[in-house]
């Protein structure tokens, strides 16, 4: 079997030393293409909306009342909308881009043999890693402005007995798993997908793979949208101010 | 057996092992969904949702199965 799959991804070229990969320069062009739609359907605002502006409005509002419906209306949905669903917007973009038809077949010579152009943008473990790093750094500040800097300390570290000294700890390693577990959730997701494909289209070319293709789209929308869910929950978690520190321990 | 060998075994096993779990767990979720849209169909559009997230949390440790064995074999 001569499969090339590897967990990094692989470098075009060089930029003054920087190397630039196949997913940082998808990742760059994904999120131009999305700025430049959403900017030029902004500029455009019609009252009697056209084909465009119908479609981006039903996908905006549908999911403004879903965030509404999760975390109740009003301020908090207000400042939650706007980071959830650009995470869902840039991961179901990224994600559908590997259904364009063609892109896998373009190559360029790097210098030490031929590299595919195109590859799944959420396949690289750097880039979901920073996307984690962002909703959870989020919810922690968020988590701190709500309860107060020594309530939030208090919440790990916690001497008042050992079995609150315990939980504190079980406390704190649950805030580092999910790390994990929400970026892990991601990649695997979608490096699997890539990987089945590779290996579906070499053991039996053409029509084995059709089941599995429609498999990837499906999962494709649906870690997109449990991605972005994932973080709003775990915001709105933070911002919910605990009430049960009076009745237990 | 030499190292090649026992990387592949390894990785059969560690998906093997890792998607029994999850998949069972995933068959639970959604038997209890189907079966509340089932009594309410009214809900689904409220139940569907939750589901896939339930599902895709309950899929989590076949992730981790499937991550450690892809880095056993490509890493």
């Amino acid at each position: 079997m001569d499969l090339n799959i590897s967990l990094a991804p692989d470098i075009l070229f060089n930029i003054a030393g920087f190397p630039v990969t196949n997913t940082l320069l998808w990742s760059f062009v994904l999120s131009i293409f999305l700025m430049l739609v959403f900017v030029l359907i902004a500029r455009s605002l019609k009252m009697i909306p056209g084909r465009w502006q119908n479609f981006i409005e039903l996908l905006v509002e549908g999911s403004y009342s879903f965030v509404e419906s999760t975390v109740g209306p009003g301020k908090k949905a207000q400042r939650l909308f706007p980071l959830v669903f650009t995470m869902f917007i840039f991961v179901l973009v990224a994600n559908l881009a590997v259904y364009i038809p063609g892109q896998s077949a373009i190559s360029v010579n790097n210098g030490d043999g031929f590299v595919p152009v195109f590859r799944a943008v959420m396949s690289d473990y750097g880039l979901v890693l920073i996307m984690t790093l962002v909703s959870i750094i989020v919810a922690q500040i968020v988590a701190i402005i709500t309860a107060g800097p020594w309530k939030y300390l208090g919440r790990f570290i916690n001497f008042k007995s050992p079995l609150a000294f315990f939980l504190g700890l079980m406390e704190l390693v649950g805030e580092i798993a999910k790390i994990f577990s929400l970026s892990f959730r991601l990649f695997g997701n979608i490096f699997a997908g890539e990987v089945l494909g590779a290996v579906m289209l070499l053991l039996a070319p053409f029509f084995m793979p059709l089941p599995f293709l429609f498999l990837g789209l499906l999962s494709a929308v649906i870690q997109a949208f449990v991605f972005s869910v994932l973080t709003l929950v775990f915001i709105s978690m933070a911002s919910e101010v605990p009430e049960k520190e009076e009745v237990s321990v | 057996m030499d190292i090649e060998a026992a990387k592949y075994l390894a990785a059969g096993i560690a998906v093997g092992l890792g998607a029994l779990g999850p998949g069972i767990g995933e068959g639970i979720a959604a038997s209890k969904a189907l079966e509340s849209i089932g009594r309410n169909p009214e809900a689904s559009g409220k139940v569907a949702p939750l589901m896939f997230v339930a599902m895709a949390i309950t899929e989590s440790t076949a992730i981790y199965a499937l991550v450690v064995a892809l880095i056993i074999l490509f890493g």
